[in-house]
């Protein structure tokens, strides 16, 4: 059984079209997880036929993210898909990179916006934010990706039981990377669209990243 | 008696009226009570006879009694901080545990 999963936080203006993508493609078993929305994320969500799970305090993506797993593993969940709720990516990405995963029998499956030139990316976020964010996570992660930061990824019922979210905010992407190591987990990148409405994290917000590793790695 | 002085005496005069005021509303319990009294006391005694010190001082190699108290100061406010930017991460993480849980009973019946 698949599960998408989709943490959304204030995004009623544009969660109810990632809904309706997800829907028609066929996908069941879709999982909002409002992470303390201020407005009517849950509802539109509700509405458009999502399952809701309610944050009643804002706790960041990556708890979000855990909270969906957790509640698809204890749904009986196969695979587990993670997708933003900004309308980022296409949700045609899913049923395709699932048939990879399943016939390679991978464990995790990480999207990749560098693997095929569908996504138009910002020329400043290409050739300096994503190229040194790469490096960065190459060190701190011992893993060598192409896409560091991209919030697409799928995750098989063994993927889901060993990786354990535990950086609640933005850092989580790095710790799930450095799990796939230390778990000994199969992982394949797979070339995924991403559509930019906003230019997202700058430069700021991978300092900020940066800052939540570390201080991640310092505490337990 | 310089103007320092005083102000700071009357600081922390202040101080420890807003101790008693936190035991008396049960904020603070009778050990933090007795402690931060005599911590704040102290700090008036060493402020009123700087003197005080120059012995600790001269007994740990520094000069003046003055710099020994911000010494120990500085080190002391660091390891304050430390201990509270762990205190605030493990609140964090039982926030997000318990907010968790809650999301999670919610819909436990639907699954």
């Amino acid at each position: 059984m698949l599960f998408v999963i989709v943490p959304a936080y204030n995004e009623e203006k544009n969660i109810g079209r990632v809904l309706s993508g997800l829907f028609s493609q066929g996908l069941e078993n879709i999982i909002v997880v409002d992470d303390g929305s201020n407005d009517n994320t849950a509802e539109v969500a509700k509405s458009a036929g999502a399952v809701v799970l309610k944050h009643e305090v804002n706790r960041g993506q990556g708890a979000s993210l855990q909270t969906g797993n957790e509640y698809a593993l204890a749904g009986g969940a196969s695979y587990v898909v993670h997708f933003d709720a900004d309308g980022q990516f296409n949700p045609a990405d899913i049923v395709e990179a699932l048939a990879v995963m399943k016939d390679k029998n991978i464990d995790i499956l990480l999207g990749s916006r560098f693997l095929d030139n569908r996504s138009q990316i910002p020329w400043t976020k290409k050739h300096i934010v994503l190229p040194i964010a790469r490096l960065i996570n190459r060190f701190l992660t011992g893993l060598k990706l192409t896409d560091v930061h991209n919030g697409f990824r799928i995750l098989s019922r063994p993927a889901l039981q060993k990786i354990n979210i535990s950086q609640d905010r933005m850092a989580h992407n790095s710790e799930i990377i450095r799990q796939i190591k230390e778990k000994n987990l199969s992982y394949l990148e797979y070339p995924v669209e991403v559509t930019y409405n906003e230019y997202g994290q700058g430069v700021g917000g991978g300092l900020k990243i940066i800052l939540e590793i570390l201080q991640g790695r310092l505490t337990k | 008696m310089m103007v320092i002085q005083i102000l700071l005496t009357v600081f922390f005069l202040f101080a420890l009226v807003k101790v008693i005021a936190r035991f008396r509303v049960g904020d603070l319990a009778k050990g933090g009570l007795v402690l931060w009294s005599l911590f704040w006391v102290a700090a008036a005694v060493v402020v009123l006879l700087p003197n005080s010190t120059a012995y600790f001082a001269k007994l740990v190699g520094i000069g003046r009694g003055a710099d020994l108290v911000v010494y120990v100061s500085l080190a002391a406010i660091f390891f304050i901080i430390f201990k509270l930017m762990m205190k605030v991460e493990s609140l964090n993480k039982d926030i997000t545990k318990l907010t968790r849980k809650m999301a999670l009973g919610e819909k436990k019946d639907n699954i």
